[in-house]
């Protein structure tokens, strides 16, 4: 574990809780779920299908409403019994997380290079800049020699770093990966594991991935397992 | 970046494929428009032509074109006589047929004195009637060219002069000729007729019958005044310009008119439609992009910009595409469609509105959208 030496953790949830419904129809996705992830930390949650990895994924990355507990990011309290301390959740995502999806999800319309500078410019960037900053993101992730392609064009391996890249525009220090290997075979998905371990040393960062894919479990400093929305 | 730009872009064949399929419907509403337009001048165009102020006709007659009105041609002596009027002509109309190049050529003839109002308004080409027998000043819509010859009754006319959008309500293109030309088509029976009426005891019928007697008035005077002193002779009536362009446009086209209305109506609707599903279409497919672009930090701004500006791009290009191709082929039409730049402009206006409704639902959509459907779970 390389982050556990850092004393105040990125994510704290304390308490979550988190049911659809009401009466007879009410499902409890998340019940108290508490835990700390530190910077440098690569943590994956685990668990079989509907024991509430992803909607926890949900609450981290501000979301989904949680029903009950609270919840501090990159040391502010952002979620205190259940309400949000923060009016614009748009931009605290902006400030402060990254997202990396399963299929990529690259912006089809846009090449590389734009796909990543589109975040920036969210931001408030101005464009020239922001592709600036993307070209330098793409060659920091090797893959800056497919800077103009557009994401048909690119291969699966190069798609997820792309969109890797774009996860890191804004520099978050939180990054929230739903099954970012699930798309690519053993070699590319070790590929992209080392690089997120990488990400998570050199930009002080904490990267929590959802996984079912065992040949990767090995790569994460720590394992939360999730059954019936408790952890394990 | 302007992201609705670089999706345009991105599928651009898609896109202008769109384009021109809206720009094809939305030609048919303008040709409709135009072909409504085309109808309500053409029925005023004749009573337009002569440029006078006042129509003497039969008495309780809406003549001479809503109904059939004769006179004696010797009115308008007396008419020429009534203070206030400056000029005064005979006129006659009538429809005929005739062989022409192995086909049938229906015309609207008109009889008017040479040096009086009810004449040919302009001469495109050739020269005005000069003889006062078998010349004749022709349509352009007819086919006929200078120097052509037609058979008229048991005469044969030269053409001599081209005008152009002379044409009656029912848009057949007219002649003119001399208005003893024009009574001699009209009243002249064929021999064995006329033979066959002189047995009867009813055969020397004076010639000299018009339908209508035109009147030009100072520019001071009051037609209706005018009208009033006429019709105190109890075999006329006398109708007023503006009151002659009522009854052709509300009376003798009014069913065409309110068809044709009614028709372009409809398809307007059925645009709106085309539109509105197309745009909605459109923004459901990017559904998972928008929700990806929400997540990565994007504002309600930014997505509903993105939505509205492809709908304004549709609907703009779509009826650019629209108006070239009517403007391009409304010649072709064998009845006039004309398209006047406040009923253009008023259709522009109705596809933007349409358009900003339409992805004023896109938007809804696209507003509802979860975030967390980006991440697939």
């Amino acid at each position: 574990m390389t982050g556990s030496d850092s004393a105040i953790p990125l994510v704290r949830l304390n308490g979550i809780s988190k049911h659809f419904g009401e009466g007879e129809t009410r499902v409890d996705a998340l019940r108290e779920v508490s835990l700390e992830v530190f910077p440098r930390q690569v943590v994956a949650l685990l668990g079989p299908s509907g024991s509430g990895k992803t909607t926890l994924l949900n609450v981290i990355g501000c979301i989904l409403d949680p029903s009950a507990g609270s919840m501090e990011l990159d040391g502010e309290l952002v979620l205190h019994d259940a309400r949000w301390q923060r009016g614009d959740l748009r931009r605290l995502r902006l400030d402060k997380i990254g997202f990396i999806f399963q299929y990529h999800n690259l912006l089809p319309f846009l090449d590389a290079t734009d796909n990543v500078a589109v975040v920036l410019q969210l931001a408030g960037v101005d464009i020239a800049a922001a592709r600036k900053r993307a070209v330098e993101l793409l060659d920091y992730l090797e893959v800056g020699h497919r800077k103009s392609a557009m994401p048909s064009k690119l291969s699966g391996g190069e798609a997820q770093r792309v969109a890797i890249a774009r996860a890191l525009a804004n520099s978050p220090r939180i990054i929230l990966a739903d099954e970012p290997t699930a798309a690519l075979d053993s070699r590319r998905a070790g590929i992209v594991m080392d690089l997120l371990r990488k990400l998570a040393v050199e930009r002080d960062a904490a990267i929590i991935a959802v996984t079912h894919d065992e040949k990767i479990f090995d790569r994460f400093d720590r394992i939360f397992r999730l059954r019936d929305g408790r952890l394990e | 970046m302007n992201l609705a730009y670089r999706d345009i872009r991105h599928n651009l064949g898609r896109f202008l494929l769109t384009c021109m399929g809206l720009g094809l419907l939305l030609s048919v509403v303008l040709a409709m428009i135009g072909i409504y337009r085309g109808l309500v001048v053409d029925a005023l165009t004749i009573a337009r032509a002569p440029a006078v102020d006042l129509w003497v006709v039969e008495a309780n007659t809406r003549g001479p074109f809503a109904e059939a009105s004769r006179i004696p041609g010797d009115i308008r002596e007396a008419v020429a006589r009534i203070a206030d009027v400056t000029a005064a002509g005979s006129i006659t109309y009538q429809t005929v047929e005739t062989e022409y190049q192995g086909g049938k050529l229906r015309l609207y003839v008109i009889g008017y004195e040479l040096t009086r109002p009810g004449g040919p308004p302009e001469i495109v080409e050739g020269r005005d009637i000069a003889r006062s027998h078998y010349e004749m000043v022709a349509d352009r819509s007819t086919g006929l060219t200078l120097g052509e010859r037609v058979q008229l009754g048991r005469n044969t006319f030269t053409v001599v002069g081209l005008t152009r959008h002379q044409v009656n309500s029912g848009g057949d293109p007219a002649i003119y000729i001399t208005l003893p030309d024009a009574q001699k088509l009209q009243f002249d029976l064929a021999p064995p007729a006329a033979r066959v009426q002189l047995a009867r005891g009813s055969g020397g019928a004076s010639l000299d019958t018009v339908n209508a007697v035109v009147a030009r008035l100072h520019p001071n005077a009051s037609p209706d005044a005018t009208a009033e002193t006429i019709q105190r002779w109890k075999h006329l009536a006398a109708i007023t310009q503006e009151a002659q362009e009522v009854i052709l446009s509300r009376s003798l086209v009014d069913r065409a008119r309110r068809q044709i209305g009614l028709f372009t109506s409809l398809l307007l609707a059925v645009s709106a439609v085309i539109i509105a599903l197309i745009i909605f279409t459109m923004t459901m497919e990017k559904l998972k992009q928008i929700a990806t672009l929400k997540l990565i930090g994007a504002s309600d701004r930014t997505i509903v910009g993105m939505i509205v500006q492809q709908a304004l791009a549709l609907g703009l290009i779509g009826f650019a595409i629209g108006a070239a191709i009517i403007v391009n082929i409304k010649d072709y039409f064998p009845r006039r469609v004309i398209l006047e730049p406040d009923n253009v402009a008023v259709l522009g206006l109705i596809v933007i509105a349409v358009c900003l409704l339409a992805s004023g639902l896109g938007v809804r959509a696209a507003l509802r959208v979860d975030p967390a459907t980006a991440l697939g779970g």
